[in-house]
């Protein structure tokens, strides 16, 4: 089905609804708010990595002047955490400290500081157990156990999956191209940091407004671990100081105050410092890859074979998920007839890694584009003409039988070879600039939803009335990507009205249906089909009251520009506020509901529930960089990034959402890291808006964005994402560009000064001009599942299951023969 | 959020006054100007006076007068935009003006301090860190701990002089006035720093530094140049000043004299003397900036304390020094 | 005009006569209080944002008597006798200020979080410089982070702001 056409609202450059609020000041973040006789909690944290608690003593702190309430693991007991499969938090800590920050008791008090000093009075003792910083020592570790779940020791989940025969696909390349990478961890650094303030109303119920982008999860969590009826508690996602994936856990610092509303009868809130965010985390696993690519000459893969492995942190997290992702993407930019793909994720002693933007994909997407750089330098070939050449075909299955349906990558790569003038810069700049190369795919949310139902994903509810208004409810987050402003966009472009006049009630689980969050770049494609299908109601219901009025056949009803009239005598008509009040008194109170669940994907195979989506979206990109080569240093003055977009539902939105893709990704490609200390037990090495280095206006590139627009059947208008993968193709292409502009590989992000001069150094000494890591540690990803690729027959689900399938359908017809 | 302890706070009407309080508060009292360096460091509790004297709008602290033999006299209280964008200084010290440019960022510029800029803490990421995150590796010797986590074994501290104003003024053979209830002193800058983390400056705790004398323009030329991660709010992790008296135009004209002082890479502005030898006397041919640079490289000894690896940071002294001096033609 | 105190006890709470976007008021706080803590806390102005309270980020970014300067490393105190402009006071009579107007057209603001010290920045911005080129505009405001927007809006928002007001024509109303 081709998807709805635009009116006159979607695709142009319309004002962000929220845009008035954000620039006088009055949007309300969680920390603005404010409640008369309210109290300020400070939680306790643990200066240990990794350590028993054997007692704590809070007498000190109860008996503090202020104090109202302490709490510690004890009023806590049921854990939570965000998969069913992994409820390994707890709010406050019970037996066991994981890592330097994790929580351990709280505190509520008049003020601020008499929180803190009493959480300071609080003594605990501990007993002190092994710390485990890196997957290595994880894996030379395998006790003691930092959880008692997982799939071997101090491996909290395994993954190998196999789709095709790899080894008959490198006998029969032409060249085997292998390499390892790292990935170092980084994390969101939203500006906002973390708040939560939480009431317990006089009737006995609960309500929270916090800084998360997902009340939906966060109402679920809170339901568990107080044990209230659902229906009682109320979560308000307040407008998010940005979130990047850093706000899309339950927090513990959430479910804190919530007990501490519920204990002490008064408002509670708390405001995180800088360093708390960095505990709270949930970032970039940090990920070491290896690749192995079998090629024709000509480019052609004929198998590719994955392995990652992903320093978990302490927590489960998004973590199963992230683990697949770092395997399931890399079939849909470019055909891979054959794949294997092995990953680990290790518990370490460390702050919890999640999902950042991109989750689990910037790390493989990194490696295998440089992977293809090398291929094409071993080659002799361009390395974007042969990315060109083996494109991956639109509506198409691939090996791991992921539905690529529009697929505009062709164009992204014409589009960035133009404008960046690829062909007279790559190979042909001066010693110390360069041009790289990337491209990049990602999901328009995932197809299946984190805990298993067979719910819709995302809901909208519009209610009209005799005064012309429209409100539009929706459970979805704005975090500053623009949510409320793609919702207003589309049901006002289905009514004929301007965005401005639809009202949006957003992130609240006491008024709006369910969305499942601001994750996975789904609440464009998914919220926006959902308004659609509720503003087509609504049209539906105004259409043909005004209809009747004209005596016109409702299909010859038209509304634009806040009219609703006869197509074929425009002057015929009335304003949508006559329209309404005409409907209104047809058909009664005026509501319509709109609901959106994805296809199901054709995968079967255990872990096909990671990396099947609606839609992808599509990215080419094109860095310019100069290398000082005595120093290593790397500046990048320019990024052509071509973004397929199949339909920009707003340009303003979409394009800042590239810039700020890109922005983010330049960090990462150059100086974003979260690095810890060895020597002092693991300790965040340096939790601060100073040390951890975002880039400033003196570090960010020009862009020149391009959006390709090839609609998708499955997005709203034609609809996919913009706000995940413009970051993907960013950390490549710049190390794509260092190798062009002095001749080094730098195999690890970030691609900062020290590791270029490093490289530099050992070519200079005849060695590999390289920076990278040597290999991975030796390790087992579990039994393999084998999963044959459609074009050899496969169905989607796992080879042992098909063949008893099949088996067991020729065992029924006894007398078929 | 990250609150300031609890003090009690004085505001002098004059110089006068202020030294009598400071000298009244005891070891509980400290100067704060523009506070940028230390309302931080009292966030996070690696220092809590019990009484803050504030000197910042002491109107004699503001000044730029002639100094003493056609110099400058610059006030201790000027804010960092103020020097980056002084009429005097752009001219013929156009090395102060750059490094205070490269300060932080144009929001701090307008808060910070000549003065305090000059007797910031010095720094070390394991000390400038909140209580708690302390509290985890269980503290330092610099505070409330006995071990150096920099080096474990040692017995001083590490800390880094990490001004950018101050090796320029070590470079210019700056003077500084400090003053107090026993009397007014000028030393040089160079005077005024000690090599050691805890103990970085020789003024007494009570001393306030009134002006900084920059000397005479006589036909000497000066360049700062820094190395940081951004372009903005970061510290330097080396800061490179040369000063210099050339003789004879041209492009390798003779070097009369020379000063070569690196920042941040120890606890107090280093002069690299041996490189500053191997030019004095000589033409500054490229050969020689790069022989300069070497011979610099050799006493810097960054440690683990700071952004980036100190390999690298050791590394880039070369480049650094003979790039500056390359400036100065 | 009123100046700071000679003298401000610990822990003694005292009302001192503020003058914030005009308007003049006496507001309870302890010595100790930064700008940012009273603007927020004490007079409920919470448009001026916070993100480190360490001078690392520029999200509290407020004019005193016409310089940005960053809220939450002055004293209150230090605000006592000055003028002091925050976000709330750039709209006038009801009506944008082209710097907001601005940003509103050119999504400049996504979270929004870091819009007020934004605002605040260039607004200082041109009133000292009515039309800079962009290597200043990037210098100008180099001490605030935007985690989201790669400052590209910023720029164009700005730019537009100043052509508007060179042009002293009040942009009309979206
Ligand atoms: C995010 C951030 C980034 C920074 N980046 C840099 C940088 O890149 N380069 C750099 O050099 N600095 C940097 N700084 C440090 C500091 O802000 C500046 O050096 C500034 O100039 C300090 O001046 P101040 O007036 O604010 O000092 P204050 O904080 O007021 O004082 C600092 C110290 O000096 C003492 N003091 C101040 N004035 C006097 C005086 N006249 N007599 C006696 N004692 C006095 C105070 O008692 C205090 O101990 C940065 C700070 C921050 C927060
Ligand atoms: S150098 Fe050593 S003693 Fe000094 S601050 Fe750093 S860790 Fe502490
Ligand atoms: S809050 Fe970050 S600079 Fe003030
Ligand atoms: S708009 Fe979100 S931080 Fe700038």
């Amino acid at each position: 089905m081709a998807p709805r056409k635009p009116g006159k609202v979607v695709g142009t450059a319309y004002l962000k609804v929220d845009g008035p609020d954000k620039v006088t000041g009055r949007t309300l973040f969680a920390d603005d708010l404010a409640l008369p006789r309210m109290l300020w909690c400070k939680l306790l944290r643990s200066p240990h990595a990794h350590a028993r608690i054997l007692a704590i003593d809070t007498a000190a702190a109860a008996a503090m002047p202020g104090v109202k309430a302490v709490l510690t693991g004890r009023d806590l007991p049921t854990p939570f955490g965000i998969l069913p499969v992994s409820q390994d938090e707890h709010a406050l800590c019970p037996d066991r400290v994981r890592f330097i920050g994790d929580p351990v008791a709280a505190v509520a008090a008049e003020t601020e500081e008499q929180a803190l000093e009493a959480a300071h009075a609080i003594r605990v003792d501990y007993e002190r157990l092994p710390e485990i910083d890196s997957v290595q020592s994880a894996l030379r570790t395998p006790e003691p156990l930092i959880h008692d779940y997982g799939d071997a020791g101090n491996v909290h989940k395994r993954i190998h999956l196999e789709f095709g025969d790899t080894e008959k696909g490198f006998a029969e390349a032409d060249e085997i191209v292998e390499q390892n990478y790292f990935f170092e961890g980084n994390t969101h650094l939203p500006l906002e940091q973390h708040a939560s303030l939480a009431v317990k109303t006089p009737d006995g119920k609960l309500c929270i407004w916090s800084s998360t982008q997902t009340p939906h999860y966060l109402h679920r969590a809170l339901t568990k671990v107080l044990g209230m009826p659902a229906a009682h508690v109320r979560v308000v996602a307040c407008p998010n100081g940005g979130g990047f994936g850093g706000k899309s856990d339950p927090f513990n610092h959430e479910i804190v105050v919530a007990k501490l509303a519920l204990l002490t009868g008064r408002p509670v809130k708390i405001g995180l410092t800088r360093e708390e965010v960095f505990y709270c985390h949930r970032g970039r696993h940090p990920t070491l890859m290896s690749v192995k690519a079998g090629v024709r000459r000509d480019g052609a893969l004929t198998a590719l074979h994955f392995r990652t492995q992903l320093d978990g942190g302490a927590y489960g997290s998004y973590g199963v998920a992230s683990t697949y992702y770092t395997g399931a993407l890399q079939t849909v930019t470019y055909r891979v007839p054959r794949y294997r793909f092995e990953g680990l994720r290790a518990f370490t002693n460390k702050p919890p890694c999640g999902p950042k933007r991109g989750h689990g994909t910037p790390q493989p997407r990194f490696a295998l584009e440089v992977h293809m750089d090398r291929i094409a330098e071993r080659l002799g070939l361009d390395p974007l003409e042969m990315r060109l050449r083996h494109l991956q075909p639109a509506n198409s299955l691939t090996a791991n039988f992921l539905q690529v349906g529009s697929m505009g990558l062709g164009k992204c790569l014409e589009e960035v070879r133009e404008r960046s003038g690829w062909r007279e810069k790559h190979g042909k700049l001066p010693r110390g600039r360069g041009v790289g190369l990337a491209c990049s795919s990602y999901i328009s949310g995932a197809g299946l939803p984190i805990y298993w139902n067979a719910l819709p994903h995302s809901g909208v509810q519009l209610r009209l009335d005799r005064s012309g208004g429209v409100t539009a409810f929706c459970g979805a987050t704005d975090i500053g990507q623009g949510s409320d402003t793609v919702l207003a966009g589309c049901v006002a472009d289905v009514l004929g009205i301007d965005p401005l006049d639809v009202r949006v009630v957003t992130g609240d689980t006491d008024l709006t249906p369910v969305d499942l969050g601001s994750y996975s770049s789904r609440v464009t494609l998914m919220m926006g089909n959902a308004a659609v299908e509720a503003a087509e109601r609504a049209r539906a219901l105004v259409a043909g009251a005004v209809a009747e009025k004209l005596g016109v056949p409702a299909e010859r009803i038209a509304l634009e520009d806040r009219r609703v009239f006869d197509l074929e005598d425009p002057a015929k008509g009335m304003t949508f506020q006559e329209a309404c009040i005409a409907a209104e008194a047809k058909h009664g109170t005026l509501g319509t509901v709109g609901s959106y669940t994805p296809p199901r994907s054709p995968a079967r195979f255990r872990g096909a529930g990671v990396g099947p989506s609606p839609a992808y979206s599509y990215q080419a990109c094109v860095a310019e960089v100069e290398v000082d080569p005595e120093t290593g240093e790397v500046k990048v003055p320019r990024i052509w990034i071509a973004h397929d977009v199949g339909r920009a539902i707003n340009r303003t939105t979409t394009i800042g959402q590239v810039e700020g893709g890109v922005y983010m990704g330049l960090g990462e490609a150059l100086m974003e890291e979260m690095a810890y200390r060895g020597n002092r037990g693991v300790v965040h090495k340096f939790p601060s808006m100073l040390e951890y280095k975002s880039p400033t206006t003196r570090e960010m590139c020009e862009v020149e964005t391009i959006l390709v627009e090839d609609p998708d059947p499955n997005g709203p208008f034609g609809g996919k994402e913009a706000g995940q993968g413009p970051l993907l193709p960013v950390m490549p292409a710049v190390a794509n560009a260092v190798f062009d502009a002095v001749g080094v590989r730098v195999d690890e992000i970030p691609v900062s000064a020290p590791k270029v001069l490093k490289a530099l150094q050992r070519l200079a000494a005849g060695q590999e001009g390289r920076y990278g890591p040597a290999g991975l540690p030796a390790a087992d990803y579990g039994e393999v599942t084998r999963v044959l690729p459609p074009w050899e027959g496969g169905d989607g689900r796992d080879m042992k299951k098909q063949e008893v399938g099949a088996g067991g359908v020729r065992g029924h017809i006894p007398g078929g023969k | 959020m990250l609150r300031l302890p609890p003090f009690e706070y004085l505001r002098p009407a004059g110089l006068e006054e202020a030294i009598r309080m400071r000298a009244d508060a005891g070891p509980a009292g400290q100067f704060v100007a523009g506070g940028t360096d230390l309302w931080p460091n009292m966030k996070r509790r690696q220092e809590t006076p019990a009484v803050v004297i504030d000197i910042a709008a002491l109107p004699v602290l503001r000044g730029v007068a002639a100094g003493p033999g056609g110099g400058l006299r610059l006030g201790a209280g000027l804010r960092l935009s103020e020097v980056e964008s002084q009429r005097d200084l752009l001219a013929a010290y156009g090395a102060v003006a750059h490094g205070a440019s490269t300060i932080s960022t144009p929001l701090l510029r307008n808060m910070g301090t000549l003065g305090g800029n000059l007797l910031l803490d010095t720094r070390c990421n394991y000390y400038d860190q909140t209580f708690e995150w302390r509290r985890s590796i269980d503290f330092c010797m610099k505070k409330d701990g006995d071990t150096c986590w920099v080096a474990p074994g040692s017995p001083r501290c590490w800390a880094v002089q990490s001004s950018d104003l101050a090796p320029v003024m070590v470079a210019l053979g700056a003077e500084v006035t400090l003053r107090s209830t026993a009397g007014e002193r000028s030393i040089p800058v160079a005077a005024l720093y000690a090599d050691d983390g805890m103990k970085f400056t020789t003024k007494r705790p009570e001393e306030l530094l009134t002006a900084v004398t920059l000397p005479a323009p006589d036909g000497w030329r000066a360049v700062y140049r820094k190395v940081r991660r951004r372009g903005s709010f970061d510290f330097p992790v080396l800061g490179t000043a040369v000063w210099a008296r050339l003789a004879g135009g041209g492009p390798e004209p003779l070097v009369e004299d020379v000063r070569i002082v690196l920042g941040a890479v120890g606890s107090a502005p280093l002069r690299a003397r041996a490189a500053e030898d191997l030019l004095r006397g000589k033409p500054l041919t490229e050969e020689a900036m790069r022989a300069a640079g070497a011979a610099a490289w050799k006493p810097a000894k960054p440690m683990d304390n700071t952004d980036l690896t100190l390999g690298w940071r050791k590394d880039v002294v070369r480049p650094e020094v003979a790039r500056a001096l390359a400036e100065l033609l | 005009m009123t100046s700071p105190p000679t003298r401000a006890a610990r822990g003694r709470t005292v009302l001192h006569p503020l003058t914030v976007n005009g308007e003049t008021k006496d507001v309870p706080f302890l010595p100790h209080e930064t700008l940012l803590e009273v603007l927020r806390e004490r007079m409920g102005l919470t448009g001026t944002k916070h993100g480190c309270e360490l001078g690392e980020c520029g999200a509290c970014t407020v004019l005193v008597d016409g310089k940005p300067v960053l809220s939450c490393l002055l004293l209150a105190l230090n605000a006592v006798g000055t003028k002091v402009e925050t976000v709330e006071g750039l709209a006038e009579g009801g009506k944008l200020h082209p710097l907001q107007q601005a940003f509103v057209e050119l999504g400049a603001a996504q979270c929004g979080y870091c819009t007020p010290g934004f605002l605040m920045t260039a607004k200082a911005l041109l009133a000292d410089r009515p039309r800079p080129d962009r290597p200043c505009l990037k210098d100008a405001l180099a001490g605030n982070l935007c985690r989201c927007t790669g400052y590209l809006k910023i720029y164009e928002a700005v730019e537009l702001a100043a052509e508007r007001m060179a042009r002293e024509k009040p942009p009309r109303g979206a």
